[in-house]
């Protein structure tokens, strides 16, 4: 396989990753408020992504960095192009990582409540734009000769790529939800479950609109066949959650998840971020990628640490793997 | 103000306030790490509550380091776009290796350690500090790897079709005689915040609360100030090595640094200079003689070229322009690097001295040693100001000049937005964490509990949440 391709499934893998993992804890923090009814849940609800969420967002960091030396080209394009939405996530994740780690270090009430509000607009508001932008990514970008994008803010905020960031917001809402329900106890649980099954059906209906306009605005049949089994798998977790089988059911939204993402990467292959204007504009593996010789390097680590990171990360979830309950 | 003078500003701001948390996060997990070891060897509840005491102004401290982080990582593509194109082959490999190599092992391993007190056998709850120290570490050595060949670029080729640096040896890139001198000056001087950190807290509370904890408290002092001694020496050492590979691979910027005009053999160094505000004249100066030469050569009457003849070979080799970098600003801040360095290592030895044989610290070196935690601090800072604005006008040395690298789509807008936005957000949080960090320090050491939990799995975690 061309170096190219396989870093294209590379950055693919990182950003699944990064929305599997984090999804869930964004859900988690947008649930915060919803779920945690008083300090002591609250602080439960915290407690299930505490030892995890910082692991997540490195995901992020990596699939960033690992696009700036694989595809400088894309890297450049993309951040400069969606210079004001990724502005909109730095702040965010500024203010959440914050309050995540601050909101339990001083034993006062008020104190709490204000960064419980952060954390819930902190995962509220990356969640939503995260969408928009691969929205925009997958439909396409208007970009010159020079691959330079040339549109504005309001170009960025088309019908579809909304629906996509509320998609979006929505699938993480469900996963976080039932990623609670797997790890609390009792009440708390009981309720995780329920505002799932809430969620989880409103997902249904948003992914598979938006699965569906993508499909008719850069759709292939291989990509076709992906975002149904994203559906399927949505649909199978979200009985698996009436059944209360919660570990099936976070396997079936982390899968839908994963292949929501994978459908639109598969969507916009060979390119990375096609031109509105002139498909001969469009930068692609190819014209976006580094040397051989940088990618030859990059994949030796890559295929060196990435088992080893799956490894001790995966053992992160081992050692906590117990639910977490409700201080009395 | 234009684009570029706007992206620049935001550069030095969200720069230099990320590198407020980068050494004492360096330093402090590593001094953690040595107590926690202590406390795993000696099994004294000392070392474990000023482990823990420690530990949580570690974890204070380095949230904020992750999340200003990001910044840093994004605004390469945002606001230097075609600087990002210009380098990714090469520059983005080692910031790829950090975040493969580093970061999830730092991230991973601080969830482990700060949630897994009660839950991980004693002997892994301490190999996972020492995993996050070992990935702090990788991280700076790449993140320096990467800013040396912005200083010094090697291991490429220049691309004219495609108009950019190509990696071809990356071997050169991780081996860079610039990181080499780098990475233990930077080390070196990210122990002196970290040492002077843990001295100075010490400090306040055995003056502010005498007969509470002394005991522990004058282990950290002690601790602290060896830290800061043995750093210092180490900052000398690597920072003159580093001037000699400065000299040979960026002769203007140790020319600037020493506003040295004219070629000067033997070349004294000034310590205080009165002169012209552009540093073009000088009306006094204190001069120590033959001290640049050494510096700068090794040898006592070695050359070292001038601004002036060094700008007139550069105007041959690339055009017309001026090559050089803002001569007052690198004047003083190489000279406020060394003496505040100086400072906080004096203060350091005096600290070790006026608490010898279980003497207790008096008022003077209680007053001394309130800004001592920020000194260290304060010189880092300027050692990196220093070190980038003597580069100027490049961005890549030699290849790339910084007025290139801005992103040619971006408008002032934008920038100014972002610029308004981080400065404000920043400046919130600094109070915030200003304010936890004194709030934790007044709290002074926790109490351990002995007796351990009878259910311990399902109790929501005490130590972190």
């Amino acid at each position: 396989m061309e170096l190219t391709t396989v870093w294209f499934l590379l950055i693919a893998v990182l950003w699944i990753g990064y929305f599997v993992l984090e999804g869930f804890d964004f859900g988690v923090g947008i649930l915060l408020r919803v779920l945690g009814r008083n300090e002591p849940e609250r602080r439960a609800v915290i407690t299930t992504i505490g030892p995890v969420w910082d692991g997540n967002e490195v995901w992020l960091i990596t699939a960033a960095g690992a696009t700036f030396a694989a595809f400088p080209e894309w890297y450049a394009t993309l951040f400069s192009g969606f210079y004001l939405p990724l502005l909109a996530i730095l702040v965010a994740l500024i203010i959440r990582g914050v309050g995540l780690e601050y909101r339990g270090k001083r034993d006062d009430l008020a104190w709490r409540d204000r960064w419980d509000w952060v954390i819930t607009v902190g995962s509220v508001l990356p969640a939503f734009v995260w969408g928009l932008t691969f929205a925009n990514q997958v439909r396409g970008v208007p970009l010159d000769a020079g691959f330079e994008y040339v549109g504005s803010l309001a170009d960025q905020f088309n019908l579809y790529a909304v629906l996509g960031g509320v998609a979006f917001t929505a699938m993480f809402v469900t996963h976080g939800a039932i990623f609670l329900a797997l790890r609390t106890t009792d009440d708390l649980r009981l309720r995780a479950n329920r505002v799932a099954a809430l969620s989880g059906g409103v997902t249904v209906v948003l992914v598979a609109g938006w699965l569906g306009w993508t499909l008719g605005l850069r759709g292939t049949v291989a990509s076709g066949i992906v975002s149904a089994l994203a559906l399927v798998a949505l649909l199978a977790g979200l009985v698996a959650n009436r059944v209360r089988r919660e570990g099936w059911a976070f396997a079936g939204t982390a899968a839908a998840i994963a292949l929501a993402v994978t459908s639109l990467f598969v969507a916009m292959w060979p390119a990375v971020l096609p031109s509105t204007l002139d498909p001969a504009w469009s930068l692609t593996v190819t014209n976006a990628a580094s040397t051989a010789y940088t990618l030859k390097i990059l994949t030796v680590v890559a295929a060196i640490f990435t088992p080893l990171v799956l490894l001790y990360q995966g053992w992160t979830y081992w050692v906590f793997r117990k639910r977490v309950m409700v201080a009395a | 103000m234009d684009t570029l003078d706007l992206a620049r500003w935001q550069f030095a701001i969200t720069t230099v306030y990320h590198f407020f948390f980068v050494p004492v996060t360096l330093s402090l997990v590593a001094l953690v790490a040595g107590l926690q070891t202590a406390w795993y060897r000696t099994g004294k509840e000392k070392y474990l509550r000023l482990t823990k005491f420690y530990g949580k102004l570690f974890l204070i401290n380095i949230a904020m380091g992750v999340v200003t982080g990001l910044v840093q990582e994004f605004q390469f593509g945002m606001n230097w776009s075609d600087y990002s194109r210009f380098v990714g082959d090469v520059f983005g490999a080692p910031l790829a290796l950090e975040g493969l190599l580093a970061f999830f092992l730092e991230s991973t391993f601080i969830g482990l350690w700060m949630f897994g007190w009660d839950r991980l056998p004693k002997g892994v709850h301490l190999a996972c500090i020492w995993m996050v120290v070992l990935g702090t570490q990788l991280s700076a050595y790449f993140i320096l790897a990467a800013n040396s060949w912005m200083q010094n670029p090697v291991g490429f080729r220049y691309n004219a079709e495609r108009g950019r640096a190509e990696l071809t040896d990356i071997g050169a890139v991780l081996t860079n005689k610039v990181v080499l001198v780098t990475y233990p000056h930077t080390i070196f001087a990210a122990f002196m915040v970290g040492g002077a950190f843990v001295a100075g807290v010490a400090i306040w509370h055995l003056f502010r609360r005498p007969g509470t904890d002394v005991g522990a408290f004058r282990t950290a002092l002690r601790l602290g100030a060896v830290t800061v001694l043995i750093a210092g020496a180490g900052v000398a050492l690597s920072g003159d090595q580093q001037g000699k590979v400065m000299t040979e691979v960026q002769p203007m910027k140790m020319a600037a640094a020493e506003a040295l005009y004219e070629s000067e053999q033997p070349a004294s160094f000034s310590i205080f200079t009165v002169g012209t505000l552009d540093g073009s004249r000088e009306v006094f100066s204190l001069k120590v003689p033959y001290l640049l030469s050494f510096l700068g050569t090794g040898s006592i009457d070695g050359e070292v070229k001038g601004i002036n003849p060094l700008q007139e070979s550069y105007e041959k080799l690339y055009g017309p322009g001026s090559y050089k970098p803002n001569i007052p600003l690198t004047y003083w801040t190489f000279r406020l690097m060394i003496g505040v360095g100086m400072a906080s290592t004096a203060i350091a030895v005096w600290a070790l001295w006026a608490t010898r044989r279980g003497r207790e610290p008096n008022k003077w070196l209680a007053l001394t040693a309130l800004p001592l935690p920020l000194l260290p601090l304060v010189a880092n800072c300027f050692g990196w100001i220093f070190t980038e604005t003597g580069r100027q006008p490049w961005l890549v040395f030699g290849m790339l000049p910084t007025s290139a690298g801005v992103s040619p789509g971006t408008t002032s807008a934008e920038v100014i937005t972002s610029l308004a936005v981080f400065t404000l957000l920043y400046g919130v949080l600094a109070v915030v964490e200003v304010k936890l960090m004194f709030r934790s320090i007044r709290a002074g050491l926790p109490d351990v509990d002995p007796e351990p939990v009878a259910d311990e799995q399902a109790l929501p975690l005490s130590f972190a949440y």
